[in-house]
């Protein structure tokens, strides 16, 4: 007797390998899903359950589904790339980053500094607090001049 | 709004134009003031090279910290509504409101 095509096993494979892609690939894109993986833990549950279906067919009904082997083999392979990727995005993404006790706190002064903009012209923090508005690259006339109210210093790991 | 990183003036300037971004870009390539604002991520970079780690603050006209955000976790950065937030806070706060 031909034995089914065990489509359970597949598509959980599948479902779990896009919820993992998915990640970097899309869902980075939105704050909130990319601060936790509330798009992608379900998919990956849903791929896992899918492939626990789909092995208990194969070793409950080997005479109706194919899949006792393949399907191990997935269900291992899907369930090590989940738990290295949530590990990882979870766990490891806290374990990255210095502590940095000695950075500027509140209330207290910004240390000065000189550095060249992308255009090499040197940009001081102080100048910049105390003289009005400008963007760089902004045409004088078009924006009406502002005093400054404050600076937000953005610090990049860069590499874009 | 100011942002620095270890990139240099040139890659900074492409970043910009192609992104159509109107505040300036400052590049720190010796990580003199990330080290002295201790903000060094030691081999953090691409290939093993010291970098920024992402942090934001908030600096007030007279050169004041009003709000820092050093996230511990490299995923999770500042939101745009929590630096637009603490500007509101400083701005009401100090009375020079518009």
């Amino acid at each position: 007797m031909k034995r089914n095509w065990n489509w359970a096993v597949w598509t959980g494979a599948l479902v779990v390998l896009a919820g993992i892609v998915s990640y970097p690939l899309y869902f980075i894109r939105f704050p909130a899903l990319r601060d936790f993986p509330w798009a992608n833990l379900p998919l990956i549950a849903m791929g896992l359950a899918l492939l626990a279906v789909g092995l208990a067919r194969a070793f409950r009904q080997p005479q109706l589904y194919r899949g006792k082997i393949f399907g191990s083999v997935l269900a291992v392979v899907s369930l090590a790339l989940s738990g290295i990727f949530l590990y990882g995005l979870l766990i490891g993404a806290r374990h990255v980053l210095p502590v940095s006790h000695g950075a500027p706190q509140v209330g207290q002064l910004a240390p000065d500094f000189t550095l060249p903009d992308s255009r090499n012209t040197p940009v001081n923090l102080t100048g910049t607090l105390s003289s009005a508005f400008a963007p760089n690259g902004a045409t004088g006339s078009s924006t009406a001049a502002q005093p400054t109210a404050g600076v937000v210093l953005i610090f990049y790991r860069g590499y874009w | 709004m100011i942002a620095i990183s270890v990139d240099s003036p040139a890659e900074s300037e492409t970043l910009r134009q192609s992104q159509g971004y109107t505040f300036p870009i400052l590049s720190d390539a010796n990580d003199e003031v990330i080290r002295r604002w201790d903000l060094v991520h030691a081999h953090g970079g691409r290939d093993g090279t010291d970098i920024s780690r992402p942090a934001e603050f908030l600096i007030d006209s007279t050169g004041k910290v009003r709000w820092v955000n050093l996230t511990e976790d490299f995923i999770v950065r500042a939101r745009p509504q929590e630096a637009l937030a603490a500007f509101d806070a400083m701005k009401n706060s100090s009375g020079s409101g518009e």
